[in-house]
């Protein structure tokens, strides 16, 4: 286990200094960093003495040895669009999307996993053919369609919720928080549910596909043959076998939900750092691209790392499998 | 003595598009308290339907389509679902053919047999857990203290068995229905458990109705024996009159297959063709296509079971006794 976790981290560190190197090709091979804060008018003597100043003289491996060290620190040096350390804009961000991004993440489990489960249990059912006709419209409508729909009807037709922003927010520290107050709450419910109808839909019909998979089991008939009243053998039993396959699908989901919040942020004005990113994109913000590749990477091996664990939590097998004992099935 | 299983007219029937179709087919037998079943026949001949239909778990779109099942003279096959679930475990056990894949891979064998206990009893939770350490012990699981807190995949295909048991044990049930206990299991762990099995339901009074093609298990364990033919018992009767006499010509078939040590014999006995599939059982008796001694009256009219022997036999030739088969 230990072992297991050790080598994990190791990957971890691999997988963070491949996306590390490629941010930092960002800053010379996305036009010249020089140009990018000096004005036109600079001399050649004053560009040659920033360049060496700045460093970009040195051979590459250090540049790069000195560009981990500081992101390894949460420098990324400043924003040439906002004139402030990058870490700072993306502090100020952060919150709004990670918010945002676990509301949808947990009303898509929320919402999902039950659904799925009825789906699978009652598969003839009217409500379930329901449950999967609007699934097709959830898994198949790009995003940005259902937040702009969401807004033509709750914002502009019938003027329930606001469209835009994040309404009103506390702080605690560097951390704003909307769910606190009933303005964020409500700028948060559209952005949210657009986010989350896709990976609802999704782990919907995981969960029961898994379901209807694991009820054909033989240990889920023979749990029915001992008597065991089917609260305890739809729930305790049959779910828990579905479990693997969701936490991996939702896990990596989560990741997904926060790369590309980038389209919903977008759609709705929320201020997080997926329209920061679109907003440094559009002003060729070197420093905030690179430092938001790295930090969604970091984010995608972070929960890859927790899903890993969570496979260990959930199945036996896996435990005993690393001690050397046999592997059946 | 009321028998404890009481079979009568039992039919299974699966909804088809192209209408009913027939998998168990008028049956009746029963089962004397204490007493072991043997049912044999081949794969499709309806033995393990009806070990489903007794404990109430065919699946759709199998159902009962006629008869009755009565427990203790209490008729169960028309129960509501709730009230059947209780028999299930408490009075009626069962015991699946594959103990790899019979136990929840995900919680270890203490879990799964304290929920059953606690599901079937008022017992606490360490009183439960007492009596599973105990039922461990009982099937003969060595060092049961450590192994009751291990999960399956860290049990071997015998010793797997031998915990599935003590979970059809585990509510003291009266009736076990064992569906191809040992076809899993190696040859040499498989006589283990049919001596584990017989001995425990010997000591708990647990009639058992024991599925199987398996011959010779049915030799070593089998009280009485009941023959099955496309969804019908051809033969039932006291095992050893079966197995050494034998009265329809199905089972005179399937004996003369069974290969006997320290017997020459040139080639085994075959039963020429093979079982009607359900879609095309022919009228009359369903065997009379591949029967040595056919006759007209065979392709006609169904033969019901009528005393042949010791036993008795679903078949014209025995109507009056007048020519006996032997093989």
């Amino acid at each position: 286990m230990i072992a297991f976790v050790i080598r994990r981290l190791v990957q971890s560190v691999f997988v963070m200094l491949a996306v590390a190197f490629v941010a930092f090709a960002l800053f010379n091979y996305v036009g010249d960093p020089i140009n990018n804060i000096v004005g036109q008018d600079t001399s050649l003597e004053d560009r040659e003495r920033l360049r060496q100043e700045l460093g970009l003289n040195d051979p590459f491996p250090v540049q790069f040895a000195r560009f981990v060290g500081n992101a390894v620190r949460g420098e990324f040096g400043m924003s040439y669009q906002h004139a402030r350390p990058v870490s700072h804009v993306i502090l100020e961000r952060l919150p709004a999307t990670l918010e945002l991004s676990f509301v949808a993440a947990a009303l898509a489990l929320l919402i999902g996993v039950p659904m799925g489960i009825y789906t699978g249990l009652h598969r003839h059912s009217a409500l379930s053919q329901v449950f999967l006709t609007v699934s097709l419209i959830g898994v198949s409508l790009p995003t940005f369609l259902i937040g702009i729909l969401l807004i033509l009807i709750f914002a502009v037709l019938l003027g329930w919720l606001p469209s835009f922003g994040r309404g009103t927010t506390i702080a605690f520290g560097w951390w704003t928080t909307g769910l606190l107050t009933k303005e964020g709450i409500r700028a948060l419910i559209l952005p949210a549910v657009t986010l989350c109808l896709f990976q609802m839909t999704l782990i919907m019909r995981l969960v029961r596909a898994e379901m209807l998979e694991v009820l054909r089991t033989d240990y889920i008939k023979f749990a029915r043959a001992r008597g065991l009243p089917d609260r305890i053998v739809n729930f305790g039993h049959a779910l828990k076998n579905t479990l693997v396959p969701v936490i991996t699908i939702t896990g990596l989901q989560l990741g997904s939900v926060i790369a590309f919040a980038v389209v919903t942020e977008t759609v709705f004005s929320w201020p997080g750092v997926g329209l920061m990113f679109i907003q440094a994109v559009t002003a060729v913000d070197i420093p905030v691209m690179a430092a938001y590749l790295v930090l969604v990477a970091f984010f995608f091996v972070v929960i890859n790392l927790v899903v890993d664990l969570l496979y260990y939590i959930v199945d036996p097998r896996l435990r005993i499998e690393r001690a050397g004992a046999a592997h059946v099935g | 003595m009321t028998p404890l299983l009481e079979v009568s007219r039992l039919r299974v029937e699966f909804a088809t598009r192209r209408g009913p179709l027939v998998a168990v087919d008028d049956i009746s037998f029963t089962i004397a308290p204490g007493e072991v079943l043997g049912v044999v026949g081949e794969s499709g001949a309806g033995k393990s339907l009806t070990g489903a239909a007794i404990i109430g778990l065919l699946e759709p779109p199998g159902r009962i389509a006629g008869g009755e099942i009565r427990l203790a003279g209490r008729r169960i096959d028309n129960l509501p679902p709730e009230e059947m679930r209780r028999i299930r475990g408490r009075e009626i056990g069962a015991i699946f053919q594959d103990p790899l894949t019979s136990l929840n891979p995900l919680y270890t064998v203490g879990r799964q047999l304290v929920e059953t206990i606690r599901v079937h009893s008022s017992l606490g939770g360490r009183e439960a857990r007492e009596h599973a350490l105990q039922l461990l012990k009982e099937v003969g699981i060595p060092a049961a203290e450590q192994r009751i807190d291990q999960y399956p995949h860290q049990f071997s295909g015998g010793m797997r068995q031998r915990v599935v048991i003590a979970l059809a044990l585990a509510a003291n049930p009266r009736l076990i229905i064992a569906d191809e206990p040992t076809t899993a299991l190696d040859v040499s762990i498989q006589a283990q458990i049919i001596a584990l099995l017989k001995r425990l339901c010997r000591e708990h009074g647990t009639s058992v109705m024991l599925v199987t093609h398996d011959m010779g298990v049915i030799a070593e364990t089998a009280d009485r024996v009941a023959v099955m033919y496309a969804g019908r018992i051809v033969e039932i009767g006291p095992v050893w009159e079966v197995v050494h006499a034998p009265q329809h010509p199905y089972t005179v078939g399937l004996m003369g297959s069974i290969p006997i040590l320290g017997e020459t014999r040139e080639r085994l006995v075959q039963i020429e063709g093979a079982m009607p599939r359900l879609t095309a059982i022919p009228p009359g008796c369903p065997f009379n296509p591949r029967c040595p001694h056919v006759f007209d009256r065979c392709r006609s009219e169904r033969p019901e079971l009528v005393p042949a022997g010791a036993s008795r036999a679903a078949c014209w030739l025995h109507l009056g006794a007048e020519r006996p088969v032997h093989a």
